[in-house]
């Protein structure tokens, strides 16, 4: 493509604070409809909002994890428009001082680490849900569920920073990575607990001037976030191509589709009116509580990654994998103080549990198998109880029962032969009964050795330890 | 002596004293209003079965089994909050005001919903969705508003109490038409939730009574902190009675001179320098003062107030609440519904708002009326080095005549210039009664510096002592 394109992401992220931003109602997810509200939520006339201070540490929180400055004086602000979901028909938001301001954070895509600058971070109170029977055009009647109502949001707002797709991806991934670490959202984008919003438009060279943009909303997950930038980018090259000029809108994402369409153009956009929230004083917040916060930030998952590196030798790509998600890497602690071979836990994580919990699409934190019992694994692993290939077979039966993997050796006999007398009878059995291999070995071919291991794993039913048996039948033959 | 004549602190006496119980005040005032609302129509809402509760009260605070009215945009739970509009008429609030658990905490009987210009825009009470209210002294004439159903139950008989809201003068303007006393708090000193927002940084809710002693033991009870309300002031709470009586002598009263110009009737003029002349004789210090930004009150005033009910009454839309007119779909429901429940009035306002929050606009309108608003306040800050507190009229003029303004919207604004600054400057006042011309009451005002009502309160009581015009009760088109 001859034109370079420019991203900027608008990200919302619901905070997992017990209560809402201005009255004391529950954020819970899935309750039933309308349970979770109050006459403040709802906007009955007479209710006034107070400020929830979990809220503002959790956006200070957020802030600091992205390197941000924390504003010490900010304010709240309502953007006024109507729309059915929303009780009071204005939203209180954060307009010209908004909480913190000028951070960045670093994404790194095809092995390049790049910095992105991170404009803003307001706070904002989340509107209801419409809840159409049948579908938005045919339904007859339009229900509201104001249980999301007042669920505390913070806006994250990129600088024009990303170039691609692809780093727009990386971007969301490591926001998600960041935000989770520091405990402030579960960012699931299913329920909608992560959303963003996209700015993106094309030039022909980075000196140029910024294109007309395309605000892309509706991107659902995070392939959508690439699915619907992509098509967009094809979307404006077409017209500029044709010599057309791209408007100013915003266009929706059919993830059914792969298509953006059109929502509505700048011209028909929204005044909202700003003003300063008369029922909220300004917010002042103490260098003390910034420090408090900063003191208490868990390690984030850059110097997390530098750590498993320098410290436990693991490579780059372990360690990567590993920190992606805060619970991994805490599992990961959790094994690793138990057991001294840090490459054997990083091994055993990336591997096999990896590979159990994506077959069952599990979640680290539902992981059937807890840590204290792949402890136990990697210690009969360690102490030759067991060898790595029964040791597959009894994560897998700890993954189905739940049982440790001491109970699974000690109930089926899988516990390791290095009995000298005991193999020494299984490999005579096999030098007998496989005397072409025997004399293929002797004649030099040297591989014929493999076959006639196999053939004693087997009769051992695995058991046997395979470099006994090798020294055996060398010794042998 | 009717009961419904005398003042609450009179009333507690005989009740103490065991002459006469809370039962036997509430059969009098209610037999008051049957007589005499159909003539004056300070209610919206009279509540019936307040009777029957008054016998349970177990409260021994002098407001205990005392009947008073609520302003009708003051929250009351399964009672109808209307607001004076048409648009909130079936709207029954699950909740109570700070205020409102405050009053039942204390024992004091809700006797009604009264009466106001819808959401309190209005300065006589003919702007209610439902009826106007008569001046008890000249029912041909307007209480003033917008708690106009507030001061006319007061002045009436028919309530020994109520609770208005004053926005730009909303309490004090009808005290003075109706010759009660009425106090606009401090911003933040009472606490706002469950008031139905007109103005948010404007509004605040104040009483009516007969006189100044009263209106401390109303402060006494609805006055503190409420953590509902982010905007009110966390200080301990005080006994607006306890020094009441201390008299005004050695206190410094200035005279703000923008107040006193051209506009003011003969009989307002006059009444005020009588009143400074009584001040002086009771050992007040009379210095003249100048708050020169006072001029560009009403225009500031009308373009934040505007502004901010542009934002509050959004939320009418049909939707989940109050009136709602069908259409063709969610849109033309809410402007339907908006249209049919909105005087022409409110939608002004609402418009007026709109328009100056609007992007190109702001900075023009809202933006420097902010501005000024420092500037109205800076005055009196000045003022309140030199003075302990202003004295000034309340209106230029005495109650006018009903549909006599109603034509002219912005000569219906004038009523409130010598209101606004205070709720411009977040300042308290107390409006109360200085004299009588041609059968009607003219109001005065005090004005403090903040948190300062114990000291206008004081400074009403020893002008009322020697003044005769305490809890006068209005003849309501019959004989006095």
């Amino acid at each position: 493509m001859k034109y370079k394109t420019v991203i900027g992401l608008e990200v919302h992220v619901e905070l997992k604070t017990k209560s809402k931003i201005f009255c004391g109602c529950s954020t819970e997810f899935g309750a039933a409809p309308n349970t979770n509200v109050c006459p403040v939520c709802l906007g009955l006339p007479g209710v006034l909002p107070v400020l929830n201070k979990a809220v503002v540490e959790f956006a200070i929180r957020a802030g600091l994890a992205l390197n941000c400055q924390i504003a010490e004086y900010s304010k709240f602000d309502r953007k006024n428009y109507y729309y059915p979901d929303l009780p009071k028909n204005f939203q209180t938001s954060q307009f010209d001082l908004p909480i913190a301001e000028h951070g960045w954070l670093d994404i790194e895509v095809d092995g390049k680490t790049k910095r992105i600058g991170i404009t803003r971070i307001h706070m904002e109170e989340d509107a209801g849900k419409l809840v159409h029977a049948g579908t938005i055009t045919t339904s007859d009647i339009t229900c509201v569920d104001y249980n999301r109502t007042g669920v505390p949001l913070i806006e994250i707002v990129s600088e024009p920073d990303l170039r691609s797709p692809e780093e727009a991806k990386a971007y969301m991934e490591k926001m998600r990575t960041i935000l989770q670490y520091i405990d402030v959202s579960d960012c699931k984008m299913e329920e909608g607990s992560l959303r963003c919003d996209a700015n993106i438009s094309l030039r022909l060279a980075d000196t140029e001037p910024f294109g007309i943009r395309a605000e892309l909303k509706n991107l659902n997950s995070f392939r959508s976030v690439q699915r619907g930038l992509e098509y967009e980018q094809i979307r404006q090259a077409e017209i500029l191509n044709d010599g057309g000029r791209v408007i100013q809108e915003t266009r929706s994402f059919d993830e059914g589709k792969n298509v953006t369409l059109s929502l509505r153009s700048k011209e028909q956009a929204d005044d909202y009116r700003y003003f300063p929230e008369p029922d909220l004083p300004p917010l002042v917040i103490t260098k003390q509580l910034i420090d408090e916060i900063r003191a208490q930030l868990p390690e984030l998952p850059d110097s997390r990654v530098a750590r498993l590196i320098e410290q436990d030798g693991l490579s780059e790509y372990d360690a990567k994998v590993i920190t992606a998600t805060k619970a991994m890497a805490e599992y990961y602690d959790a094994v690793r103080v138990s057991v001294t071979d840090a490459k054997l836990v990083a091994n055993w994580l990336t591997g096999e549990l990896a590979r159990l919990l994506n077959a069952n699409a599990v979640e680290v934190e539902d992981c059937p198998i807890k840590a204290a019992n792949i402890v136990g694994l990697l210690k009969l692993l360690e102490d030759g109880t067991i060898s790595g290939k029964i040791a597959k077979t009894v994560i897998e039966e700890m993954w189905q029962s739940g049982k440790t993997a001491k109970q699974i050796v000690e109930e089926k006999g899988m516990v390791q032969i290095s009995n000298v007398d005991e193999i020494v009878i299984i490999v005579e059995e096999v030098i007998n009964a496989n005397p072409q291999s025997v004399e293929d070995y002797r004649g030099g071919k040297e591989k014929a050795i493999g076959f006639l291991v196999g053939c004693v794993m087997k009769l051992s039913k695995g058991r046997a330890k395979p470099d006994l048996v090798n020294k055996l039948l060398k010794e042998r033959l | 002596m009717e009961l419904y004549r005398q003042t609450i602190n009179q009333l507690q006496t005989k009740i103490t004293a065991g002459e006469i119980t809370a039962s036997d005040v509430v059969a009098s005032v209610s037999k008051r209003i049957t007589e005499v609302d159909a003539a004056v129509e300070a209610f919206i809402t009279v509540c019936a079965d307040a009777k029957a509760n008054v016998d349970n009260i177990i409260s021994r605070s002098p407001l205990a089994g005392m009947p008073g009215a609520v302003k009708d945009n003051i929250c009351t739970q399964g009672i109808r909050t209307t607001c004076g509009s048409r648009i909130l008429e079936n709207f029954i609030p699950p909740y109570n005001a700070t205020v409102v658990d405050r009053l039942n905490e204390a024992g004091a009987v809700i006797i009604g919903k009264a009466n106001q210009d819808e959401f309190g825009m209005g300065s006589s009470t003919e702007n209610s969705g439902y009826h106007i209210t008569r001046n008890p002294w000249d029912l041909s004439r307007v209480p003033g508003g917008s708690s106009g159903g507030s001061a006319a139950a007061v002045a009436s008989g028919q309530a020994l109490w109520a609770l208005g809201s004053d926005t730009g003068g909303s309490v004090r303007l009808p005290a003075a038409f109706c010759g009660i006393v009425g106090l606009k708090p401090t911003y933040g000193r009472v606490s706002r939730y469950g008031l139905v927002a007109y103005a948010s940084s404007l509004d605040t809710i104040g009483a009516l009574t007969r006189d100044v002693y009263d209106n401390a033991l109303v402060m006494n009870v609805i006055a503190g902190y409420d953590e509902h309300d982010s905007t009110s002031i966390n200080i301990p709470r005080e006994d607006y009675t306890a020094n009441i009586a201390a008299g005004v002598r050695g206190l410094k009263i200035g005279l703000p001179k923008q107040y006193y110009g051209e506009g003011l009737s003969p009989e307002v003029a006059l009444a005020l320098e009588q009143a400074i002349q009584t001040y002086r004789e009771l050992g007040a210090e009379i210095i003249e003062v100048d708050m020169p930004n006072t001029d560009y009150a009403l225009s500031t005033y009308y373009i934040i107030a505007t502004a901010e009910a542009s934002s509050n009454l959004a939320r009418y839309d049909g939707v989940s609440y109050g009136l709602r007119v069908e259409g063709d779909n969610i849109v033309d429901m809410s402007e339907k519904t908006r249209e049919q429940g909105f005087s022409e009035e409110v939608r002004r306002r609402i418009m007026l708002g709109t328009y100056t929050l609007s992007a190109g606009y702001y900075d023009a309108y809202y933006n420097k009326a902010l501005k000024v608003r420092r500037l109205i306040k800076n005055d009196f800050d000045a003022a309140f080095k030199i003075v302990d507190l202003l004295l000034t009229p309340v209106a230029p003029t005495q109650a006018f005549k009903i549909g006599e303004k109603t034509d002219d919207p912005l000569t219906m604004y004038l009523s409130d210039v010598c209101t606004v600054t205070v709720n411009l400057a977040g300042v308290p006042a107390l409006s109360l009664p200085c004299a009588f011309a041609n059968n009607l009451p003219i109001g005065m005002q005090l004005i403090g510096a903040p948190l300062s009502e114990a000291l206008l309160l004081r400074a009403g009581y020893a002008f009322e002592r020697v003044s005769g015009l305490a809890n006068k009760i209005a003849p309501c088109g019959g004989e006095q």
